[in-house]
């Protein structure tokens, strides 16, 4: 027989339709409007999950979004994996496949469950007290083994296929929760807001009138009121999961998942960002468990979700129903459970002001003990005169009365108050613009409290495995706050973060320090409410869409020609172009030989590119760089560093004069966004009086290098008639010349140690460009070049690349170039601090190059450096490599290094410690390769 | 997130539009040769980071590229006023601590 548990009529659920699904591998039937909680109860399975740290079975214990125990991984094929999903909330659709967690073989059998015997051995702080020694241990010992011990579902591997969307919303009113007084509230806002949205977790509005029959035709009133209004907007399935400032709320929608597989289209989840005037929380409130040994045992629930499965989902939890409560609201439940035909065997209420109800068993008192293995068989009354009293049953239901659902008002930083005649939170002072209704406002039914017994085997906290004796013990180890008792113990720490569990923790730890509980006061809950998955927050921004692309205008024919590419921030650059049959290595070798023998052209377009115009650019010029820029002729060019205002190296670059009021000025590839924003900060804040203007011309232009002996021959057959020679355009210097009808800007500049030219010309020409450049470079037996030729060719020079030879700490003069401060010039940014005593002092490290003293020998970059081959444990280091490259020109290793005092120690042999043994070092100067520079004349 | 009014554009926009940029409100020595180390040092490190009102730079720099002053209580995280850098803070803002 199937669901031996389903009662014949009424409810929510669709008889007509059998849905089939399997846990575990079993496979059992359940109806549409069955929760996976309720169709698993109609089949009389409560055994649903093992726990968190001592693999102890459980059961369901609520219906709602609160579910601690009831964790299951829903698998919907193949990258469509979801662990630690609350059966509670998983909506039952044909063939649904879902497996319990943390269990091994098996759910009834589980090795790890051997662990609960040991359960007096693993209390609250426990890791921290005893996995302290060895440090490494911790690591490669401790971690993975507690690790797979403990633990919830388990990551799925493959990429997630769903697709995930985002929207933007706006409205007057948002009211978060779909129970009566959430819709009430959004009729009333309605009446005079011009636009309401409404969110609502469940798959269908109504919240706690969906399971009060008394309560139906006033719900379906209300619905059909708020759906005639075409300014209500209602979300199903939607989550209000953060809260952030001026009434910023974040929603989760869930589009797809209870939809069977195959059936499913569109987007997965929607994220919806809502900016609201105003916030009304109709969030509901949350039972609360009792504390008792024993109260983890599968078959023990909170009473309202037994009523909630009997009258909505017409799932019978049980048929011979134990109550315990210090809450009125239990009678309630009791009734309905009789009425659908469960035996309620008694009701044992702990309040000396319990109702009286003569048609039921009422017994003064609270239960101390439970029995069973995998489910209650039964319990232990202790009577108000300290006898005892068992008593048999197949479900105990408990309510220790009800607290207001403040999450979304905690993320908001409202503060809550102790309400003693309700023995709870409530809502006290509101965020302006936020206001609460409802339950969740604190209008609730007579309640009281019960005892909460200190026991190793009496849990506060299901989801992490928290007992009462654990937060007792944090106490009488001297945890006051009870945020760090929280975290102590971990109470409200797990993926629910304690919507069942915190208040009983708080009055535990009130009533162990003896203070009270408006004392010791509340938690703070932080987003997400419950968990959300990566996919809703990363939205379309996945694989092509994660960032925006940038290409170099060779990047068609770098892909046709064995480009080799690599990721440099948002741009792909080449990082060399590799024949047929190449290795990298050799092929970064011939390009960097053909550059020094031949010719070679690179794309140099990621260059940062700025244009300078005003009457003032010199002024401002002098005022940002450390040259001077007062002799710069009309078409003459400078390199120039760029100082943070503490001495550092910010950027270099070329500064080309253009004309009287015009420059143009290159950046580093990368530093193209932090130099602007450095500049435009000086200008806009502090050098308001300069009639400067800047403007990123990146985009605009493309440049390439053209490097080697035979650059000129390439620039003179692309220009004929420019008449370039030596003379008339010098190293450094620029012309304004037209080429296919644009505008093109040639550089005489180096990167590379050889003659070369730099040539811009608007982006649209770049491509044509590139390739008739590489047509005659090929022509005279050059090539292209990339990336890491250009490094080697820089560094067998000495150049250095800031991010690189730099690193925060790094001045001109540590670098070698402190002869290019102007010394003529007044005030400029940085300059202040190179007379600070740790930027002027002695032993400042320095650029240096090195050269292993076997040739054969290789290191890293970012190897440390030391005076002796083995140093003793805790000797500093002189320094550290910062480029290291074999340079096929020399055809040796050569490598850059910032050293202390380096300049003083060319010459000295020192030590680079590697894992495979220290490599002997001799120190020189940074330029390996024509130290005069004759080749640059060509 | 929060929303900024940029005095430039006028008109609130979100976070996303705007970057920090920093205590508002510090001078730039006329003549930085002229100042001692430790005043020098002081005006690049030394930083208020008060407990409410708190008078820090912005640049809508997915706008109009502007910076500008805002008042911001670092309590409530609220931003209370913005202003063009060439304009005096409002009346009532006490200078964001000592």
């Amino acid at each position: 027989m199937t669901q031996p548990f389903r009662l014949p009529s009424g409810g929510r659920i669709d008889r007509a339709r059998v849905l089939r699904f399997s846990f575990d591998g079993r496979a059992f039937e359940g109806h549409p409007g069955d929760s996976l909680a309720s169709a698993l109860l109609a089949n009389g399975v409560h055994l649903v999950g093992r726990s968190f740290k001592y693999h102890r079975p459980r059961g369901i214990v609520s219906a709602g979004s609160e579910e601690p125990n009831a964790l299951v991984t829903i698998d919907r094929g193949a990258g469509r994996m979801t662990p630690n999903l609350r059966a509670t909330q998983i909506e039952l659709y044909d063939g649904l496949v879902a497996t319990s967690q943390n269990r091994w073989p098996s759910l009834e059998f589980d090795i790890g469950a051997i662990g609960q015997f040991a359960s007096r051995l693993i209390p609250a702080g426990f890791y921290y007290k005893t996995f302290l020694w060895p440090p490494r241990a911790w690591k490669h010992l401790y971690e993975p083994l507690i690790r797979r011990a403990a633990g919830l579902g388990k990551a799925p591997g493959e990429p997630d296929p769903d697709t995930y969307a985002h929207q933007f919303a706006h409205c007057d009113v948002l009211v978060v929760g779909g129970g009566p007084a959430g819709l009430q509230a959004a009729l009333a806002a309605a009446a005079q807001a011009e636009s309401v949205i409404l969110c609502d977790e469940q798959p269908e509005p109504g919240g706690s009138a969906l399971h009060d029959p008394a309560r139906a035709s006033e719900l379906s009133d209300l619905l059909a009121k708020l759906r005639a209004l075409s300014h209500v907007r209602i979300l199903q399935r939607t989550t209000a999961f953060g809260m952030f400032a001026q009434n910023f709320v974040a929603l989760a929608q869930r589009l797809s998942d209870h939809i069977e597989p195959s059936a499913a289209s569109g987007p997965r989840e929607r994220l919806w960002q809502v900016r609201a005037k105003r916030i009304v929380l109709a969030t509901g409130a949350i039972e609360r468990p009792l504390v008792f040994p024993g109260n983890d045992l599968p078959g023990v629930m909170l009473a309202e979700a037994a009523r909630i499965y009997a009258n909505r989902f017409c799932a019978l939890p049980g048929k011979r129903i134990v109550i315990a409560t210090s809450a009125d609201s239990a009678y309630e439940a009791a009734g309905d459970l009789r009425r659908a035909g469960a035996e309620i065997v008694a009701i044992v209420d702990a309040r000396e002001g319990r109702p009286i109800a003569d048609d039921f068993n009422v017994i003064a008192g609270a239960i101390i003990d439970t029995k069973g293995r995998a489910r209650i068989e039964g319990c232990t009354v202790q009577l108000a005169d300290g006898s005892t009293l068992p008593v048999d049953c197949d479900v105990l239901l408990m309510s220790g009365g009800w607290t207001p659902n403040a999450s979304l008002l905690s993320q908001a930083r409202g503060a809550l108050r102790f309400e003693p005649i309700l023995q709870t939170f409530v809502p006290d002072v509101l965020p302006p613009g936020i206001s609460c209704v409802g339950a969740c406002a604190g209008d609730l039914r007579p309640q009281g409290d019960a005892s909460r017994p200190i026991h190793p085997k009496a849990f506060v906290d299901f989801q992490n495995d928290v007992t009462s004796a654990d937060i007792a013990l944090a106490v009488r180890e001297g945890f006051r706050s009870i945020e760090h008792i929280k975290r102590y113990t971990t109470n409200g720490m797990a993926t629910d973060q304690g919507k069942t569990s915190n208040l009983n923790a708080m009055m535990i730890a009130a009533a162990e320090r003896s203070v009270a509980p408006q004392d010791i006061g509340a938690t703070t809950f932080r987003p997400p409410y419950t968990p959300v998955t990566f996919g809703t927050f990363a939205g379309a921004s996945r694989g092509e869409l994660f960032e925006p692309v940038r290409r170099l205008p060779s990047h068609q024919w770098a892909k046709a020609h064995g480009g080799v590419f690599e990721d440099a921030g948002q741009w792909k650059r080449v990082s060399c172009f590799a024949r047929p049959a190449e290795t990298m290595r050799d092929c970064v070798n011939r390009e960097v030989l053909t550059v020094r023998k031949k010719v070679g052209v690179f794309d140099a377009s990621s260059l940062g590119k700025i244009e300078l115009a005003g009457p003032d650019a010199v002024d401002f010029l002098n005022r940002i760089y450390i040259n001077d820029f007062s002799a710069l002729a009309i078409g003459r060019c400078r390199y120039a560093l760029m100082l943070h205002e503490s001495g550092v190296v910010l950027d270099d670059g070329i500064v080309a004069r253009l004309a009287e009021d015009r420059f143009h000025i290159t950046t580093t590839s990368g530093g193209i966004g932090h130099v602007l924003q450095h500049m435009e900060d000086f200008l806009q804040t502090e050098y308001t009086d300069l009639r400067v203007w800047l403007t990123d011309v990146t985009e605009q232009w493309a440049t390439f290098a053209i490097q080697g002996p035979l650059a000129g021959n390439i620039v003179q057959s692309l220009l004929p008639d420019a008449g370039l020679s030596q003379a008339s355009l010098p190293h450094m210097s620029l012309r304004e010349l037209v080429w296919n009808g644009s505008d093109l800007r040639l550089m005489r500049a180096s990167f590379t140690g050889e003659a070369g030219f730099e040539i811009n010309v608007p982006s649209v020409q770049g491509a044509a460009l590139w390739d008739t450049l590489v047509d005659a470079a090929e022509r005279l037996d050059g090539c292209a070049y990339g990336l890491e030729a250009l490094n080697v060719l820089r560094a067998e020079k000495g150049y250095i690349i800031v991010g690189q030879e730099t690193d925060g700490s790094v001045t001109a003069d540590d670098l070698g170039y402190g002869k290019m401060v102007g010394a003529r010039k007044g005030d400029f940014v940085g300059k202040r601090s190179l007379s600070l005593p740790h930027l002027a002092a002695k032993g400042r490290k320095q650029l240096v190059g090195l050269l292993p003293l076997q040739l054969a020998q290789t290191f890293e970059e970012g190897a440390q450096i030391t005076q002796a081959p083995h140093p003793a444990s805790g000797t500093h280091a002189l320094g550290h490599v910062t480029t290291a490259f074999w340079s096929a020109t020399l055809d040796r290793f050569i490598a850059l290094a910032l050293l202390e005092d380096g300049r003083a120690r060319i010459g000295q042999t020192l030590h680079v410690p590697m894992p495979a043994g220290a490599i002997a070092v001799q120190v020189t100067s940074p330029v390996f390769f024509d130290p005069d520079g004759s080749r640059l004349r060509g | 997130m929060l929303l900024i009014r940029c005095p430039y554009c006028e008109t609130e926009r979100p976070e996303l539009e705007f970057r920090y940029g920093g205590e508002a409100l510090l001078e730039r020595p006329k003549d930085p040769a002229l100042v001692s180390d430790d005043a020098w040092t002081a005006y690049l490190w030394t930083c208020k980071n008060p407990k409410g009102p708190h008078a820090e730079r912005w640049r809508h720099v997915h706008g109009c590229g502007r910076f500008f002053n805002a008042a911001r209580n670092t309590v409530s995280d609220l931003i209370v006023s913005t202003w063009r850098v060439d304009d005096s803070p409002p009346a009532n803002f006490d200078g964001g601590g000592a």
